[in-house]
């Protein structure tokens, strides 16, 4: 029953006003959303992420002095020393070798470049067992390069040189591939730009192409260590595995499970991850100030 | 082809895409290599020097600036690069990197990155960094391509005080005549990798040397004629013939806009008016011409009242052009 | 006046000398180090002949091993893929918060060792694992039986077709997925009509990706399988349990199948990146 004298109903706060949470789904204008993102979601979760909570908390079973204990034991801390070493080196050595192949590659035409090009990412294909006994099949001392090697006095296979080999093997298709598509970007007027203001060949390179690259060179090189520490086909045949010298961290790992040691495997490998997590990090805040410089 | 730019000029090379007018400018630079012929500067073989040893300033058409380095490195450049015997001193290239700052009037933009500054300030900073060598001759790659058409004004007149200023030869190329003529001192007209005019805006924009000038330098209309002695006659028209005009069977040019209309009694090129629209200041006429649908323009207040559709009117073209 | 226009792209090679070097050392560098290994592989296993080589791919270890490599593959690849294309789908035509977050997740694989992949399965499914007593009680393998090659296979090629649907969906929008709804389609006929087409060829290359590593990976699966000849060996896992064996031919032959494995991807990959440049994701394009 209405009234024409009756007082209008207080205006009730308008929600709106207040500051609303957030809502996980903004709005989508395509259907689907619920299913493609339940999908990913529940499989993300199954896969990746519970295994890894797993993997964060099983080391915590033998206590903190234990998971110390398991990662300063002396044959743990050299694989990880070994691990962690040669595939920085191995990285750092990839870096002017992918630069190098990168800039020939999208420089000069030369007959078979195509060909070379392709053939980069062979270490990305091959699958790493393969390349793994084909190593150390040429490297070791009854090997085509091995025996050479040999006559020098130098033993390559069943050694940390053999290991360096191995990383920068599968490292090196990271750094071309990131560098490359870059190079070809490059707007060619800079470089003009640069000779018309007087600067030598050297100059041109060093000053103008190689800081507009770096950002890209770096990547490439996270990538390759990043691979490179937890590679374990292409290496463990070609290492030797002798404890203290060449065992490499995921090798430790192996042999952890063997043992049915499962807690002092996972501290290995969470302390794998939260190293190379850490060298990520700290490569990615160079990178990012590298690039934002440069964003055009 | 032979082209000489003069000391202090400022020079256009005007043309369609691809008339040549960018690899010429690439020649002098040192960018591109002639297949024959040569390039001298100052009586000094241009072609026996590398790039970087001829001091040209180039301004590309998106600028090339260096994207990781701040606007004061990017003007440095050039002098950083120099020979440690040559290169000037750390507080006399501030110097100069503060003064040219000035000159382009972006002080206090020195340390911000070229990702950081709008269109218009990339290009002086362009410019400031080519001029930071104190080079022989300025080269501009179509310098206001890249740029909306607001900017593009202020831009171009600035440009002209800047030369004036800093008195150094500047040659430039654009395909936007209206711009080469208000720029330029010269402006050369290029045409498939011909040079086919050379002169000052004016005597080029009324004397074009052919009908491809005529047709490239604003509108055209066209209608075949007859010079005879001094008189040239069109349909039954007869005027004076222009200087030097060849004799025979001719084709007559003139620009919509320099007509006058008279009465349809009254001499001229008789014209049916289709339709009278205004169009701003100008007023665009459509009509026919012995057959031909022209546009004419003309000016609102000066326009006869006897031009108006479905009527028949003379049209006395002012400067007509002939071409063999 | 006429000069030479150079529409080659690249920077006009100004010291030959200087170039002649680099292309050297390049081709030299690739030849040792990457093309080398691949024609080991094929010298030792032809090396006591076509008989023999034929022989040692006929044993009953090595043909069990490629079925059960086929199997894994034929199980895992799909499931990616599927993955794949949903999570390219939410990631790209939808709004919601968090986004980058998942993209970091579903890359998350890529920088984790094989070794980890595999470990964190017998953490979970183990004799000792989170679940190893329940699965003990009710007679269930996961560890050192197919289901745990499975898993591992899994994690580790999670990422591929992700990876190579997510960019190039981004980049072309929604808008024409948009159109098609005005238009009266449904979402799954728009799906399948729309942005299928847009996209199969990236789906095909991050496939082909997901499928070689699938085939070929050795770590992960290393550590779940038990290395139970003629049950949970895979083909890579046969290649190193003949190694170790010092059966050389063996090894090296088993080790042929899995790098032509490699030549073939290489090749359709490559055939992807120049015929279809324009329907991949950026950075794929050549």
């Amino acid at each position: 029953m209405t009234d024409r004298f009756s007082v209008p109903p207080v205006p009730r706060p308008v929600t709106d006003a207040w500051p609303r949470r957030p809502r996980l789904v903004e709005h989508s204008i395509l259907p689907g959303l619920k299913l493609s993102l339940g999908i990913t979601l529940v499989y993300l979760a199954l896969i990746v992420l519970i295994p890894l909570a797993a993997l964060a908390v099983r080391p915590w079973e033998i206590g903190l002095d234990g998971v110390i204990r398991t990662l300063s034991d002396p044959r743990v801390a050299s694989a990880l020393r070994v691990s962690f070493g040669i595939s920085l080196l191995a990285a750092l050595t990839n870096a002017p070798l992918g630069l190098l192949i990168a800039w020939t590659l999208t420089r000069y035409a030369f007959p078979g470049r195509r060909i070379l090009d392709a053939l980069v990412d062979l270490p990305f294909a091959l699958p790493t067992a393969v390349a793994g006994i084909a190593l150390t099949a040429i490297y070791s001392p009854t090997g085509p390069i091995g025996a050479f090697a040999a006559q020098l006095g130098i033993k390559t296979a069943y050694s940390p040189l053999g290991i360096f080999i191995a990383l920068v093997f599968i490292g090196l298709p990271f750094v071309v591939r990131s560098v490359q598509p870059v190079m070809q970007d490059l707007d060619k007027d800079v470089e003009e730009a640069a000779m018309t203001l007087g600067a030598t060949d050297l100059q041109r390179v060093t000053r103008v192409v190689l800081p507009a690259l770096a950002p890209a060179l770096l990547s490439g090189v996270s990538l390759a260590f990043a691979r490179a520490v937890g590679e374990y086909g292409s290496v463990i045949f070609i290492a030797g595995n002798m404890p203290l010298k060449t065992e490499i961290a995921p090798l430790l790992i192996v042999i952890k499970l063997e043992q049915y040691d499962y807690a002092g495997a996972a501290a290995i490998g969470l302390a794998m991850l939260a190293i190379s997590f850490g060298a990520l990090v700290a490569m990615n805040a160079v990178q990012i100030y590298l690039s934002r410089r440069g964003r055009a | 082809m032979s082209l000489q730019a003069r000391d202090k000029e400022f020079l256009a090379l005007l043309g369609p895409s691809g008339s040549g007018k960018t690899t010429l400018l690439r020649v002098l630079a040192g960018l591109e290599e002639p297949d024959a012929g040569e390039v001298r500067f100052d009586g000094e073989d241009f072609l026996a020097l590398p790039v970087r040893k001829r001091k040209v300033g180039m301004v590309f058409q998106h600028y090339a600036l260096f994207r990781h380095m701040t606007v004061a490195q990017n003007i440095a450049f050039g002098l950083t690069v120099r020979p440690a015997r040559e290169r000037p001193g750390k507080s006399e290239i501030r110097d100069r990197v503060a003064r040219l700052l000035d000159l382009v009037q972006l002080q206090g933009l020195e340390k911000r990155f070229p990702s950081q500054l709008s269109g218009g300030q990339r290009q002086r900073v362009a410019l400031a960094r080519a001029l930071a060598i104190e080079p022989r001759m300025l080269l501009l790659d179509e310098p206001f391509g890249a740029l909306d058409a607001q900017v593009r004004r202020e831009l171009r007149r600035w440009l002209r005080e800047l030369h004036d200023r800093a008195g150094v030869t500047t040659v430039f190329v654009t395909h936007d005549q209206e711009e080469a003529l208000d720029l330029a001192d010269r402006v050369a007209i290029l045409k498939d990798g011909e040079l086919v005019q050379l002169g000052a805006p004016n005597a080029v924009y009324e004397h074009p040397a052919t009908p491809f000038v005529f047709d490239f330098l604003g509108q055209a209309c066209q209608l075949p004629g007859v010079v005879q002695g001094g008189s040239l006659t069109v349909a039954d028209w007869e005027t004076a013939a222009p200087e030097g005009a060849t004799q025979g069977a001719v084709q007559v040019f003139f620009r919509p806009d320099e007509v006058a209309f008279a009465p349809a009694e009254g001499a001229g090129l008789a014209a049916e008016v289709l339709a009278v629209a205004r169009r701003g200041p100008d007023v665009r006429i459509d009509c026919r011409i012995e057959g031909v649908l022209m546009e004419l323009i003309g000016h609102g207040p000066t326009l006869p009242a006897g031009v108006a559709p479905g009527l028949s009117v003379r049209v006395k073209p002012l400067r007509p052009q002939v071409y063999a | 006046m006429t000069a030479a226009t150079s529409s080659e792209p690249m920077v006009k090679v100004r010291l030959p000398g200087v170039a002649f070097v680099m292309v050297a050392i390049s081709v030299l560098a690739m030849a040792g180090l990457i093309l080398l290994p691949l024609y080991v592989v094929f010298r030792e296993a032809l090396l006591k002949g076509l008989p023999q080589y034929l022989a040692a791919l006929k044993a009953p270890d090595a043909v069990s091993a490629i079925r059960l490599t086929l199997l894994v593959a034929a199980i895992a690849v799909p499931l990616n893929a599927v993955f794949g294309i949903a999570a390219a789908w939410a990631i790209s035509k939808c709004e919601f918060r968090g986004k980058s977050v998942l993209l970091t997740l579903i890359d998350l694989p890529f920088s984790i060792s094989p070794v980890v992949s595999g470990l964190v399965w017998v953490l979970l499914f183990g004799a000792q694992g989170l679940f190893g007593k329940w699965l003990l009680a009710h007679d269930l393998k996961v560890i050192f039986a197919v289901p745990g090659l499975v898993l591992a296979t899994i994690l580790v090629t999670f990422p591929f077709v992700a990876r190579e649907l997510i960019p190039l969906m981004q980049q072309q929008g929604a808008d024409e997925e948009a159109a098609a709804l005005t238009l009266g389609a449904s979402g799954f006929t728009t799906f399948r009509r729309v942005t299928l087409p847009n996209i199969q060829w990236a789906l095909l290359y991050g496939v082909l990706l997901c499928n070689a590593r699938a085939m070929g990976e050795f770590g992960a699966v290393s550590v779940v399988s038990g290395h139970i000849r003629g049950l949970t060996n895979t083909l890579p896992l046969h290649v190193e349990v003949l190694y170790n064996d010092y059966d050389s031919v063996g090894a090296f032959a088993a080790a042929s199948l899995l790098a032509g494995l490699g030549i073939v991807t290489l090749v359709l990959k490559t055939a992807l990146e120049w015929r279809h440049s324009g329907e991949l994701s950026a950075g794929r394009k050549h």
